[in-house]
């Protein structure tokens, strides 16, 4: 209870907390506001925001904006969540390997993250999706796939500085197993930076995601903000709204998310703390 | 020198260290091509229609399609060393040739990023940690707080909006004006005109990351002890920060300007589809909508290869910035 | 006449909500010149802060001078402008520090660093400023001069570094010299040059010198006055021969009583039986090579190292850093694995012995680590650290917890740790709990690798206490590795003599002390500081004995 108290001292941390819960319950409760499909049309297309019942106005096909964010607040969250579990995931087994181990095993992994610091990781995921075909599927494993490498460099960082320590040492000499050694004692030393990555990869994953959209790579059967952005662009000159609208919504997420990750951050490492 | 035949054999180590590298991303490349649906001759097949599978198989011998996989990376890796990129049905034109073409149009618009990005960063980096706390330095961090949560390609439309459309400063997209058939000073002047508005928004990302880090960095350095060290020999406050502090808070920006310049080209595709930048980006838009996987794959190995050139760059200044690297 | 240096009433303030008010409350102290006033006390007495408070480079701003005046020749600097104090610092008094790698710029050259001095301070041409540090690199006695202008910190050693560090305090030849623990990082006989050119500088030059320590034997060798620091107070001071014959304050009776004597106590009967013998055990480590080239540096950081340990024995292994002491130890415990010679626990070489074989033999074996805050786990509660040996040698859950509140019981502790978090507790009480795990698995051997060097002087005496009832108590053999004789001198039996990587002398500890046979060992011997002061009852000798 003394975490919460600390980040509840982190103010711009709690206000990106309750943009995340109120976008949180937006994403929830879309159905029960906008039941109707998100890519049907609701009306008098290109209504500017506030006309023929349209809160935040109507693209060309005359689509509901607002509906449109509204449900694609699901599919960013859905997949940020999800691509950022499963590199989470990979990133924790091949870094705790590489660095508990060390020799070929962190060689190998060493050069694999070098490998994707290479590539243009965004371009990489653009390949993965193209070649999958665009799907919740393909781009949950193209994020997570460009993202893991971040997560294995980090926990192979803390499992490399942590083997050598006198605890772990200590194992050693009572005979411990390796497998009890790596999640019984090192693991729960290093959750917290594990935590922090992860909820800003949770961020970025967002951004991929809807800028993978905006190319027209999302998922054609689900509403997401990049798609509403990409689908708009061609109006920009006419209407506005149709662009502005879900990108706001993007950076309000992301913002959120960001704040909420630094105040884990702070709350969690108390050596950093004081620094800024 | 002995100094500088030093820092030609660095050189050359790390570019020996680049090759395994660049290898295994052509093999990457190869197995991406494989596990895409269907080959080249399915493709072909597609153009003209209809063809037996007969001639299909035929086909495939021709090209050596039905070889095991292991002769055929061979016989790609040998492609690839002879720059040879295969062949895009889409453009009528061997890949090779288009990537090279659209090649100098992003390496413009990553090279004015990189330093505006960089510059700039370091220099609102050291403006917050110098005036730690106060409005400049709060100013600073919401800045790079809200660009650094802001999508790409969001901020380039925007951009639009507000400087071509509205108040009319910039074009709104393209390299330059091929109607006014400008040459020499006034083409520069011209690309130069075009280029504002994809650096700006290629760059604010990172901006924000270079900014942070920046600040973090000097606030980092500024606990050290050598900084009380230099306060004890009786040095400015001005001295310290620009000399002492300023060199070693730059290390990890430096290292991380290295590490962002693959997420950089990533970063391409998007502001040159944008803006209709003509580099691989935009091609590599075109690409994925005419579903050429050939020449995406294409842009993708050049990308990398160029990744690991500024990479190396990078790794030249830094070994001028820190000594305790070690060139032998 | 007005001193050199006159604190009065002097008081550093913390920030509000800590747990004192004050880091150092009314300090009354002076320097003349030619003068070397040691300040001593332990961690967190407040003497650094004093040191930093004289220059005006406490750590702005939580930290400031509350109250209270420094006097530097009739001027009070604790009230002075920080543009005079610039003026002063690195011309009129100037500083070195405990760390000399980091105290020094890592990116900038030592000729560098030195200049800056020369150039914010006085107008000089760029080859008089070039041939004066040159001058001074000499005087410092650093091995190639010329060479060491054009260095980087990293490529020195650390006394080269810290003779750098000296020269560049003293290049505008300073009234004062302000020492911040300038030997604590450094080996014994390092430490005793770099002390030795402290006092030769200070004479040549007639600076007075604040040199801070928590060191009494350093004090012994070097100081004209002290003056003894306690929680922010200055308990005691007075010139060296009174303060450290006489000493009139308990706290400083207690510190002096606790630096082990380098008097070998009394032989205890040594027994025949001996539990462990290690025959011509060698490891070598590789560095640097690789793919590409470059020099592959090996490190034989054990070279056939033969040596017995009998039952109710303790044998030390000192040496300096880098001497493999730690090297053997790990070995020995199976930690890191020798690539020559045998280890033989009875009649099992345990060298060979893979982990699975290894594990029946680990119980017998166990050690206590030196640093207490990184050899416990912080996530886990003391009762798990110490009941989990147990519980995977097959002891119920409720017969470990017993085990494990005995443990506590014998080292000391209260009952009530069992369900604590190792950060609740102290050095010395964590130090307890590490002993406590070693020996719920019932050893027969305890390998100590440096288990007091970690911590205060009081506390030091305490575990070393603790150690040898335990050894009695339970028939444990040990090894007890450390770089400290005075250590040695107190708990070893005999004592191992290593140096870079090979052992260069053994045998009974009175004999190696009255009688060392190798040149390192005499070496090491008269590095020793304080050696003529400190008697077996731990009181100061008199002139007469």
């Amino acid at each position: 209870m003394a975490f919460w108290r600390l980040f509840a001292r982190n103010r711009s941390a709690v206000m990106g907390m309750i943009i995340l819960i109120l976008i949180f319950l937006m994403a929830i409760s879309a159905p029960l506001f906008f039941p109707a499909d998100p890519f049907s049309l609701a009306g008098q297309s290109m209504s500017p925001p506030g006309e023929n019942g349209f809160l935040l106005g109507s693209d060309s096909l005359g689509r509901d904006v607002a509906a449109g964010i509204a449900h694609g607040a699901k599919t960013s969250l859905l997949i940020g969540l999800l691509a950022t579990l499963v590199a989470v995931f990979i990133g924790v087994i091949m870094g705790a390997l590489a660095g508990y181990y060390g020799g070929i095993v962190d060689n190998l992994l060493m050069r694999t993250t070098e490998m994707f610091q290479t590539i243009p990781s965004f371009l990489f995921a653009i390949l993965l999706v193209a070649i999958m075909k665009p799907s919740i599927e393909s781009i949950v494993i193209a994020i997570a796939v460009v993202s893991w490498p971040a997560v294995a460099r980090l926990v192979r960082g803390e499992f490399l500085s942590l083997r050598n320590r006198e605890f772990v040492l200590a194992c050693h000499t009572l005979g411990m197993g390796d497998v009890r050694i790596m999640l019984g004692e090192i693991l729960p030393n290093c959750l917290s930076p594990i935590i922090v990555i992860g909820s800003l990869m949770v961020a970025t994953a967002i951004l991929i995601e809807s800028g993978l959209a905006f190319l027209g790579l999302g998922d054609p059967n689900i509403m997401s903000w990049g798609f509403q952005i990409g689908a708009g662009r061609t109006l920009l000159r006419s209407a506005w709204w149709v662009c502005t609208f879900p990108g706001i919504a993007i950076l309000l997420t992301v913002l959120a998310i960001n704040l909420v990750g630094e105040g884990l951050n702070d709350a969690l490492n108390p050596r950093l703390r004081d620094r800024s | 020198m002995e100094g500088s035949k030093r820092r030609a054999r660095y050189v050359l180590k790390r570019l020996i260290q680049a090759v395994p590298i660049v290898l295994a991303i052509v093999v990457l490349n190869f197995f991406l091509l494989q596990l895409a649906e269907g080959d080249a001759v399915d493709v072909l097949a597609g153009e003209a229609g209809s063809a037996t599978p007969e001639y299909m198989a035929e086909l495939r011998e021709k090209f050596g399609l039905d070889k095991p996989l292991i002769v055929q990376l061979g016989v790609y890796l040998k492609n690839v060393v002879t720059l040879d990129l295969g062949y895009s049905f889409r453009h009528d034109m061997p890949v090779s040739q288009l990537v090279f073409d659209r090649f100098i149009p992003t390496l413009l618009l990553m090279t004015s990023t990189i330093f505006l990005a960089v510059g700039l960063g370091i220099v609102l980096g050291l403006v917050a940690a110098s005036g730690l706390n106060t409005w400049r330095d709060t100013a600073i961090s919401i800045f790079a707080l809200i660009t650094y949560a802001t999508p790409l390609f969001w901020v380039g439309l925007m951009l639009i909006v507000v400087f071509s459309l509205n108040l009319g400063w910039f074009p709104t997209s393209g390299m330059e004006d091929f109607a006014m058939f400008y040459e020499g000073w006034d083409r520069v002047v011209d690309i130069a005109h075009h280029l504002v508005l994809p650096t700006i928004t290629l760059s604010l990302f990172y901006l924000a990351l270079y900014t942070r880090l920046m600040r973090a960095s000097m606030l980092e350095q500024a606990g050290q002890d050598y900084v009380t060290t230099a306060r004890a020999k009786g040095l400015t406050e001005r001295r310290i920060v620009f000399v002492h502090v300023l060199r070693n808070a730059l290390l990890p920006v430096v290292t991380m300007a290295g590490v962002q310049v693959g997420a950089l080209i990533g970063g391409s595709v998007i502001v040159e589809s944008v803006f209709a930048w003509p580099g691989l980006g935009m091609l590599a838009f075109e690409a994925l909508f005419a579903r050429d996987l050939n020449l995406l794959l294409g842009i993708f190995l050049l990308s990398a290869v160029l990744v690991v050139a500024v990479n190396l760059v990078v790794d030249i200044i830094y070994s001028t910035l820190d000594p305790r690297i070690e060139m032998a | 006449m007005t001193r050199l240096l006159d604190i009065k009433d002097l008081h550093v303030g913390l920030p509000a909500g800590g747990q004192r008010q004050y880091a150092v409350e009314s300090a009354n102290l002076h320097l003349d010149a030619n003068e070397i006033l040691c300040v001593v006390g332990e961690s967190g007495s407040g003497k650094s802060l004093t040191a930093r408070a004289i220059m005006g480079l406490l750590p702005k701003p939580h930290v400031h001078i509350a109250k209270g005046q420094v006097n530097f020749q009739g001027e009070d600097l604790a009230a002075a402008s920080e543009a005079r104090l610039r003026q002063i610092r690195g011309s009129e008094i100037s500083m070195i520090f405990q760390e000399p790698m980091t105290a020094l710029n890592p990116v900038m050259t030592i000729g560098g660093q030195i200049d800056e001095v020369f150039r914010f301070h006085e107008k000089m041409p760029g080859h008089e400023r070039r041939s004066r540090a040159l001058k001074l690199l000499q005087d410092v006695q650093l091995p190639d001069p010329e060479q060491a202008l054009g260095a980087y910190p990293h490529q020195l050693s650390g006394g080269q570094r810290q003779r750098a560090m000296i020269a560049m305090a003293l290049a505008l030849d300073p009234k004062i010299l302000i020492a911040d623990e300038p030997t604590t990082a450094l080996d014994v006989t390092t430490q005793a040059q770099v002390l030795r050119l402290i006092k030769q500088m200070q004479e040549t030059h007639g600076t007075g010198v604040v040199f801070i320590t928590h060191d009494f034997g350093v004090v012994a060798d070097i100081a004209d006055r002290v003056a003894v620091m306690q929680n922010g107070l200055v308990v005691e001071t007075g010139p060296t021969e009174e303060v450290l014959r006489r000493p009139s304050h308990p706290y400083t009776q207690a510190l002096m009583a606790a630096v082990p004597s380098l008097i070998p106590r009394a032989a205890r009967p040594r027994a025949e039986e001996k539990v462990l013998r290690v025959n011509a055990l060698t490891k070598t480590y590789r560095g640097g090579g690789g793919l590409f080239g470059g020099k592959v540096r090996v490190v034989h950081a054990a070279k056939e190292v033969t040596l017995d340990l009998t039952r109710g024995e303790t044998l030390g292994i000192v040496g300096e850093s880098g001497s493999g002491k730690s090297t053997v130890a790990r070995c020995i415990v199976r930690l890191n694995d020798a690539e020559a010679g045998e280890i033989l626990l009875g009649d099992t070489d345990l060298r060979p012995l893979g982990r699975a074989a290894m594990r029946p033999h680990r119980a017998k074996i166990q050690m206590v680590f030196q640093d207490p805050f990184a050899s416990l786990n912080p996530r886990s509660k003391v009762g798990r650290i110490i009941a989990q040996g147990p519980e995977m040698y097959g002891a119920s859950r409720s017969e470990a917890r017993e085990k494990a509140l005995e443990l506590l019981r014998i080292v000391g502790l209260d009952g009530r740790a069992y369900d604590r978090f190792p950060h609740e507790f102290s050095g010395g009480q964590r130090q307890r709990i590490g002993i406590a795990r070693a020996l719920a698995l019932e050893p027969e051997i305890l390998v100590a690798d440096e288990p007091v060097s970690a911590l205060d002087v009081s506390i030091q005496a305490q575990i070393l206490d603790l150690l040898d009832e335990i050894r009695d108590r339970m028939n444990l053999s040990m090894i007890f590795i450390t770089h400290d004789l005075r250590v040695a001198a107190q708990v070893c039996d005999r004592i191992a003599v290593m140096q870079s990587g090979e052992m260069v002398e053994i045998g009974p500890t009175a004999e190696l002390f009255a009688n060392p046979q190798h040149p390192y060992t005499t070496e090491l011997l008269a590095a020793v500081p304080g050696k003529g002061w400190f008697s077996a009852d731990g009181k100061a000798l008199t002139e007469a004995s």
